[in-house]
């Protein structure tokens, strides 16, 4: 590699890193430092014995652990059987797995709270329903509960896309030997199946973790405030800046993101369980006793209508103008749209600029990065990736909290306007958390391109440069497209972050505004509407982004053909 | 581990079609007690399936399977005792070596003591005694062949399949192998069927070979046979190098060809019109045009038109009016027939065997 070519991967590198650096490293460890010093500077751990003395804090600190670890467990018990379902018998379950796997890429729990809370809440339509046939009620949603259920239905697809994936990547040969060696039914699966299945639901598990850690939308749509995320927000938003208990919680919240993350591949170390051999077939599928295909269509109808409640939920609410003590609602009206399109355009529009603006970034960071890591010798490039990727254990709230921090005596030049309330801090905010998916659809694109086709164009005379631009980049294109909606739809439903950093609502984004009119009874209906906007923007654009990128996939398989690669 | 009884695998009248497309057809086969079998078989012949299907892993629809006289047939492949050491090997990865051993004896709930005693004799037996605590992945390919057969012979099956066992290994270690396997299975006396494209492997250990092709037995018999006396073009040529001539039987059971012009071969078989001379090229005799022809041989006078030199001999392409025939002559520094060069092929009537016309 010539000399003039390192030096650009370099400063490229040094302006990657500086931009980590300066938008997540520096917050985060402004954060950790507030947490643990007084205010002239000293080390103390006072903060702390100051944070756990306190019997609320003490509380939210193990309703966050509980409320993450059940609903990991509650997501796991949805998840196990329709995995296994799908991948070891015969009948239509990968449609539905499909759909299942981006519902919470759609709709974020916070904005199905209040749905679930009329659906399943203690005078909600189920619990109406039950009283009035057998007299008694299912506290679904009361206090923790409703947290911990809301949480589930919307995050298990983390684990049951996982474990399927996982399930899929199992050659037969594992399972046949094992019943060749005496072993069947329950056993195979608790002896072979399940352990050979365990990185991918511990990765999906950790995932679920994180979201429910990180979530604060949902508790306080739930009027559950003693839980970390909502304490250090509400610490932070009342008390001021200034005070320590919320960057406690803070340092807490990223301990806990960061154990569950980093656990779950420590469990794992150094066992490579992809069996999944040349010309292996993956498990055989058997077909479905009758009493078997019952309890299989049984409970994936049971789980698809409570999942999908959420969502007919918000659907009902938006179009009701009175909805409580009631099965459905009663009075039926299009005036919470005709209220959301004359309030809230302008945050509809800040939506789509933001997510746009930060995706974008998060793309040209994330196709530099992975370039870096898998073309590369490029000393402290693994850095990158790891700094990049561990943005996925910083909770949205935690990483607000440290921009007003670190840049609260910003003032941004020719104006006296701070950099904290300039608009521009969400769109960073937004880049920095969504960097990791960019980044990992960057990565596979890449890493599936076959390093001699770019030799092959070097070899005909094109330069490094022409190299990336006429090669590398087109045949990326799927999987950068992959990262920039993926980005996208997420940021379009961040809450923690955005909470923490929008300073006015003509700032705001549209996640806010769902939040905001969730806050009182009369704006539920305006809120749904919203929420309903929302989804239905997010869902068309996956659908279109998804067969965009399965025609250009397509495409380039077809040159690929074509040239006989 | 002591010696295994020996028992007695009877295939009768198996099928299987997927759809149209027609897997195995009427399969049978008498496997004898104690025997080392090999399917033989291009890929798709179905070799793998009849397999599986002992295994209990594919459901053959008709006919019957039995084992030391019991028919198998719906008995699930958790509770057939035989054992299959698959191509990949399927090394449980989340276990040890000793417990991908001890699964098996686990499944049987035997008592702790004894399934440590036969992990541990088992492994002793392939010569992985100090490896229990490894994990598979960090074994080499012909290691983790030995633990898969391990694992396999310590439940101590019936009858022992191996599906295309030497495969994945390179060709040294594949050589070594497979004399290690055939003295384990001397030493056992454990009935093995084994799976191969490889018809090296195959002639070279075991008993008996059935070839398949097309979902249906060819030919069944012991190697030499096989070469020997091939009864159809798809054996002759699937099995060696050979030489096929079109001709005729005539009623004197001589072999008529014009290549021969006049002279006949005699020949021993109840074929009778057309058919095909199969000579094996060891089995023809290169001399010089001008050399004196020995009397027990048949001979032709053709021209040298390649020469290929293989080690232990020098081979020859001949042409003979037309027609390419190919002759080793075996090597030991002499001189050679450079391509132009007029020779006479010797062929003799013992050495050759007749087919059907194709």
């Amino acid at each position: 590699m010539n000399q003039r070519l390192s030096f650009t991967h370099a400063a490229i590198a040094v302006a990657i890193a500086a931009f980590l650096i300066l938008f997540l490293l520096i917050p985060v460890a402004t954060v950790i430092y507030v947490a643990f010093t007084n205010s002239d500077g000293s080390l103390t751990f006072s903060h702390f014995g100051s944070f756990f003395s306190l019997t609320l804090m003490r509380e939210s600190f193990y309703n966050s652990l509980y409320v993450g670890g059940m609903s990991v467990l509650i997501s796991s018990i949805i998840s196990l059987p329709l995995a296994y379902f799908t991948m070891r018998f015969r009948f239509r379950g990968a449609v539905l797995i499909q759909t299942l796997g981006v519902l919470p890429l759609i709709m974020p729990p916070f904005v199905g709270a209040a749905a679930m809370q009329l659906l399943f809440g203690r005078s909600g339509s189920v619990n109406l329903l039950l009283n009035d046939w057998f007299g008694f009620g299912i506290p679904f949603m009361e206090g923790l509960n409703g947290v911990i259920f809301v949480e589930a239905l919307h995050y298990f697809p983390f684990i049951l896309l996982n474990l399927t994936v996982a399930l899929g990547n199992i050659d037969s040969a594992m399972e046949e030997s094992a019943q060749n060696l005496g072993a069947s039914g329950f056993r195979l699966f608790r002896r072979i199946v399940f352990p050979l299945a365990m990185p991918g639901y511990l990765a999906g598990a950790a995932l679920v973790f994180l979201k429910v850690f990180d979530d604060v939308g949902t508790p306080l749509v739930l009027n559950v405030t003693n839980i970390l995320a909502a304490q250090a927000y509400l610490r932070i938003t009342s008390i001021g800046i200034d005070d320590p208990i919320g960057y406690v919680a803070s340092v807490i919240m990223v301990i806990a993101s960061i154990i569950a993350l980093w656990g779950s591949t420590w469990l794992m170390r150094g066992r490579d369980y992809a069996t999944q051999q040349r010309g292996g077939s993956t498990l055989a599928k058997r077909e479905l006793k009758p009493w078997q295909a019952v309890l299989a269509y049984g409970w994936i109808i049971l789980v698809l209508l409570v999942v999908l409640s959420p969502h007919l939920g918000i659907l009902l609410l938006s179009l009701s103008k009175v909805w409580s003590y009631s099965v459905v609602p009663d009075v039926y009206t299009l005036d919470n749209y005709v209220t959301v399109f004359r309030d809230s355009s302008g945050m509809m529009t800040n939506t789509l600029l933001y997510c746009g603006i930060a995706a974008g970034l998060d793309v040209v960071l994330g196709t530099a990065i992975a370039y870096l890591i898998l073309r590369t010798k490029l000393a402290g490039r693994q850095w990158l990736d790891l700094v990049a990727t561990g943005a996925i254990a910083i909770p949205g709230v935690v990483l607000g909290i440290g921009y007003l921090r670190t840049f609260k005596d910003f003032q941004l030049p020719f104006t006296d306007e701070p950099f904290t309330a300039f608009w521009v801090i969400i769109v960073i905010a937004y880049a920095v958390r969504r960097l990791p998916y960019a980044l990992r659809s960057c990565t596979a694109a890449l890493q599936q391109l076959h390093v001699s086709l770019e030799e092959a164009a070097e070899n005909l005379g094109a330069s490094k440069n022409r190299t990336i631009y006429r090669v590398v980049v087109p045949l990326m294109a799927g999987g950068i497209l992959a990262g920039f909606v993926t980005s996208f739809l997420t940021a379009a439903v961040e809450l923690s972050a955005t909470i923490m950093l929008v300073t006015a609502q003509s700032n705001a984004p549209m996640s806010y505004g769902i939040y905001l009119y969730m806050q009182s009874i009369a704006g539920r209906g305006p809120g749904a509407a919203l929420g309903v906007v929302a989804v239905v923007t997010v869902a068309i654009g996956t659908y279109f982004s998804n067969r965009l990128i399965r025609n250009r996939a397509a495409g380039v398989e077809a040159q690929l053909l074509k040239t006989g690669v | 581990m002591q010696t295994h009884r020996k028992v007695r695998v009877e295939i009768d009248n198996v099928s299987l079609a997927y759809g149209t497309t027609r897997v195995l057809r009427d399969v049978s086969l008498n496997i004898e007690p104690g025997e080392f079998f090999a399917l033989l078989g291009p890929s798709g012949s179905g070799k793998s399936t009849l397999l599986r299907m002992l295994a209990g892993f594919n459901q053959s629809q008709t006919g019957a399977i039995k084992v030391d006289g019991a028919d198998i047939t719906g008995v699930s492949p958790w509770q057939r005792d035989i054992g299959m050491v698959f191509q990949n090997y399927a090394l449980w990865p989340h276990m040890t070596v000793a417990q991908n051993v001890a699964f098996g004896l686990e499944e049987r709930k035997l008592p702790r003591a004894e399934v440590m005693r036969r992990t541990a004799a088992a492994l002793e037996l392939v010569g992985l005694a100090d490896y229990g605590a490894r994990r598979p992945n960090q074994l080499s390919g012909g290691q983790q062949q030995r633990v898969a057969v391990a694992r396999t012979i310590a439940i101590e099956p019936k009858v022992l399949l191996l599906d295309e066992p030497l495969s994945n290994l390179d060709a040294k270690l594949r050589v070594h192998m497979r004399t290690e396997l055939l003295a384990l299975q001397r030493k056992l006396g454990i009935t093995t069927i084994f799976v191969t494209h490889d018809q090296e492997e195959a002639l070279s250990i075991a008993d008996r070979v059935a070839v398949l092709d097309a979902g249906v037995i060819q030919q069944v018999g012991a190697p030499t046979e096989l070469y020997d006396r091939p009864v159809n073009r798809f054996i002759a040529n699937f099995i060696g190098t050979i030489n096929l001539l079109p001709g005729s039987v005539n009623s004197a059971r001589q072999f008529v060809s014009p290549l021969f012009g006049a002279q006949t071969i005699a020949v021993d078989t109840a074929l009778s019109g057309a058919a095909e001379l199969a000579i094996r090229p060891h089995a023809l005799k290169v001399i010089a045009a001008d050399a004196a022809p020995a009397a027990d041989c048949v001979w032709v006078n053709g021209t040298v038109t390649e020469r290929e030199f293989l080690g232990e001999a020098m081979r020859y392409r001949v042409d003979i009016a037309g027609t390419t025939l190919i002759a080793d002559a075996p090597h030991f520094g002499g001189s050679s027939h450079a391509p132009g060069a007029r020779v006479k092929l010797g062929i003799d009537p013992k050495a050759v065997s007749v087919l059907p016309a194709a």
